[in-house]
This record gives structure tokens, sequence and C-alpha cells, in this order.
């Protein structure tokens, strides 16, 4: 049976034999270039139709139906249509940083990829901090934020990356938190690792309590990250038009857009490894067929669908919680979240010490 | 496959990025007018200038989260050794958690976690 990891194998192989040792680690480098780049076009144009279908679902609307079947081609119009945009500078703006912003936007998320496993040994990079380095590169995102609020010379664009600001800086300690009582519970902070210790079951079945908790906690604290609703403060509405984007237009717009998108997706992706086992199939004790037939399905596929499913429940948030303000937020982080994490680590380490876990 | 596939992402998301906006600026066919250039204030000129000091009003949980980053930082290394270790690392983290959360109280006793 056919899966990934034999495909990139057959064709490492194929290059190491037309082009020798060097070309052929060239030609792997070039590949990947254009394997995230295009991973990433795909990946927004994916995003964007699936929450627009949600959201149309969740409202008992159709959604976009119009273009090409089932509106499937509705975003690549929509990508069209926002690269035939002038993209305005406004006069008054910090030229350099203005476009500086976007561009960094991108690289963050393009270098949150580097630990993601795709599959079975299917990873990019799989550097033995792993799920340090995300949180820490995460956080060069906020920046990105800053700097496009403060080029904007725009009083809304200000006020909305300030907000922003201290919205990513405080729930990146739940996030942290929440990462931690995994690492704790799988003594390893290398995803391969974090994932391989899940092979007799994830750690939302096998980790009581704690990593429940901590599950919560990461969605919560990873929507507000990813300045999604109910935490879009920074871009809300109703209040500062569009926060820290309100100056940018045509392709620089969609950038940000995009940004929003493959973060929300990284995140998913950490989630998903993180408590439900990565590329890991559902295994169920001594029912041997029953297991026989989850490993028939690909690993790939297992980690798109968990993945996909943490996506959903971000996007089904949206439609569920009315928008918080800011002084709510924010307790709502220093007050019950933290706290929440630091005991609930305690708990994690007094379980994994005393062998409780499965 | 390794460290160097780092740079080959940040060249890779810097040839996007700019990609995209420089096939963008051929497409289109630009037209200037001063209003244009205004910043976006629901179509009344903007009053004064943007960047001037002002309180900003999270400058507190910003000093906050710097003290909490650090722990985490801290907490990563334990972590790994944490179940290995045994009751001793329990222990060493209740210690330390402990700490941390008695000057916790004392910033929020403060009121530096009030909104102003």
């Amino acid at each position: 049976m056919w899966s990934i990891e034999q495909i990139i194998g057959a064709l490492n192989q194929w290059l190491q034999h037309t082009l020798g040792n060097v070309g052929a680690a060239i030609a792997a480098y070039i590949l990947l270039g254009i394997f995230v780049i295009l991973f990433f076009s795909v990946l927004g144009l994916v995003l964007v139709y699936m929450e627009r279908k949600v959201s149309a679902w969740m409202q008992v609307r159709l959604g976009p139906n119009r273009v090409g079947p089932k509106g499937l081609l509705q975003t690549l119009a929509d990508t069209l249509k926002l690269m035939s945009k002038e993209g305005l500078t406004p006069a008054g703006a910090d030229r350099f940083l203005f476009n500086l912003a976007p561009v960094l936007m991108i690289v963050v998320s393009m270098l949150l990829l580097a630990p993601v496993a795709f599959a079975r040994n299917v990873q990019i990079w799989d550097l033995n901090i792993g799920v340090l380095y995300v949180s820490a590169i995460s956080s060069v995102s906020v920046l990105a934020v800053l700097i496009a609020g403060w080029s904007s010379n725009n009083k809304y664009s200000l006020l909305g990356a300030m907000r922003s600001g201290a919205q990513i800086v405080s729930y990146e300690l739940s996030a942290g938190f929440a990462i931690l009582t995994v690492a704790v519970l799988s003594g390893s902070l290398q995803v391969s690792q974090i994932i391989e210790s899940q092979q007799t079951g994830w750690w939302i079945f096998r980790g009581h309590l704690p990593v429940w908790v901590a599950t919560v906690v990461y969605l919560i604290a990873v929507t507000a990250e990813t300045n999604r609703a109910p935490f879009d403060l920074a871009e809300a509405e109703s209040e500062l038009t569009a926060g820290f984007h309100t100056e940018y237009s045509g392709m620089k717009f969609a950038l940000f857009f995009l940004a929003e998108y493959a973060n929300v997706f990284i995140a998913s992706a950490i989630g998903a490894t993180l408590f439900l086992g990565g590329w890991m199939p559902l295994h169920i004790g001594n029912w041997e067929a029953f297991n026989r037939v989850m490993d028939w399905i690909p690993s790939s596929i297992w980690f798109l669908a968990k993945t996909f499913f943490l996506i959903f429940v971000i996007m089904w948030f949206r439609w569920t919680f009315p928008r918080l303000r800011i002084d709510q937020l924010l307790e709502l982080e220093w007050k019950y979240l933290l706290p929440i994490g630091l005991v609930n680590l305690i708990l994690a380490t007094a379980i994994a010490v005393l062998g409780w876990h499965f | 496959m390794g460290p160097a596939s780092l740079i080959v992402l940040i060249v890779s998301g810097v040839v996007f990025s700019t990609l995209a906006m420089w096939v963008a600026r051929f497409l289109v066919r630009p037209a200037w007018n001063k209003q244009k250039g205004e910043p976006y204030e629901c179509g009344v000129p903007t009053v004064g200038q943007t960047w001037i000091q002002y309180n900003v009003g999270y400058y507190l949980f910003a000093l906050m989260f710097l003290i909490f980053e650090v722990e985490l930082v801290f907490l990563f290394p334990w972590a790994v050794v944490a179940s290995q270790m045994g009751f001793v690392a329990l222990v060493e983290a209740i210690v330390f958690l402990f700490i941390l959360f008695l000057g916790f109280l004392y910033a929020h006793r403060q009121g530096a976690l009030k909104w102003m």
C-alpha cells in the first residue's frame, strides 16, 4: 500500500540516482520550497472555502454556490479579484515597515511548518525541541502585528495592534502551560517522540482530567492567539473597522488573511499532535480486527482528519460565543486560565510521577 | 531535513509574499489622488498626529508576561526529565510554582491586573 513516506523515499532515491548526492540535496531543498509555497496557496483556498461553508451551515444558509461546482472556485475568484486591486500605501505611512509586516507574517507562519508531522516519518525538520520551537516562533508574529499597526499611521490600526499585542502575549502563557502538560507526560519535547508516546492510546484518553483541562485551555488560548472570534478584538469591525490591517488593501491584505488561516492550521495541527496523537491511528486495547482496520487507513489521512476536526471546532466557536471586551479578555486569561494552568500542570506531574496514566 | 530547511522556509516565505505583491503591482494600473492617501477614519479628516505618546493601559500585563514567560522557559527542560526524576521533580516544581504564585498574588493585590 502506498504512503507519503514511501513516495518521498522513492523520489529521494531517484534524485540521488540521477543527480548524485549534492545535486539531490539541492533538488530536495528546491522541491521543499515549491511544496511549502503550493501548500500555503492551497491551504488558504481550502480554509476560506471551509470557513464560509461552515458558517453558512451554522446559520442555515447555502454559502458560496455560484462559481464552479458547489462554489468550489469561489475563493480562487476572490483571490484573482484581490490581485487586481490596487495596493494602497497611505501618504503618512512608514513605507518600509508597512511593506515588511505582511512578509514577516508569512515568513513566521512558514517557519512554523517545520516541526509539523504530516504523516509517519514525514516532517520537514524533526528538531529535538519541537514544541518549544513552536511556542517561540509563534510569538514573533506579534511583532508583525505591531509593525503593521504602527506603520499604518492610522489610529484604528494603532489601537488594534496594541490590543492584539496584549492579547497574544497573555494567551501565549496558557498555551505554553497546556503544551508543558503533555511534555511532562510524554517526557520529551520532540514532536516525533510525543507521537510515539501515544502508541497505546492518545493522551486525551490516557491522561485523565489534566489532559482534558489542558486540551480545553489550549483550544481557548490558540483561538485567542490567532485573533479569531470570540477573541478578535484586534480587528473588531464594529469598533475598530479592521484593527491593525485597516490600511492594507489588495494583495497585502490577502497575505495577512492567508497567514491567519495558516496559523489556525498550524495551531490545530500541533493540538492534534499533542492531545489526539498526530498521525497515530485509533487503537482500542486488544480489539485485533478493529486495530487492523484502523492501521489500514493511511497516517496522513489520520493527521488531516484530526487537524480539520480541530479547525472545525475553532470555526464553531466563532458562531457560538459573543465577542469579549478587552478587560474581560485579559481577566479571563490572568484570573482564570493561568491559575488553572498552573494547578493543572502540578496535577499532571503527579499523575506522571505516580504512573497513574494508562 | 535538518537546520538548512529553516533557511529554505524563510527564503520561500519571502519569495512567496514579495512575488504575490509584485505580480499584483503589474496587474493594476494605479490611480493616485490626495484623498486616497489619507488615513481611513470613516470619512472624517483625521485630527492631529498618530505617532504620539499615550497611555497604553496594558503595559503592566506585558511586565507580568515577562515574568511568567521566563518561568515557562525554565519549566521546559524540567518537563523533559520530570517523570524520570520522580518525586524530587514534583516537589521542586511545587516550590518553584508556589513562589511565583505568591508574586502573582502580590501583583493582583497591588491592582496590576485591574483594568485602568
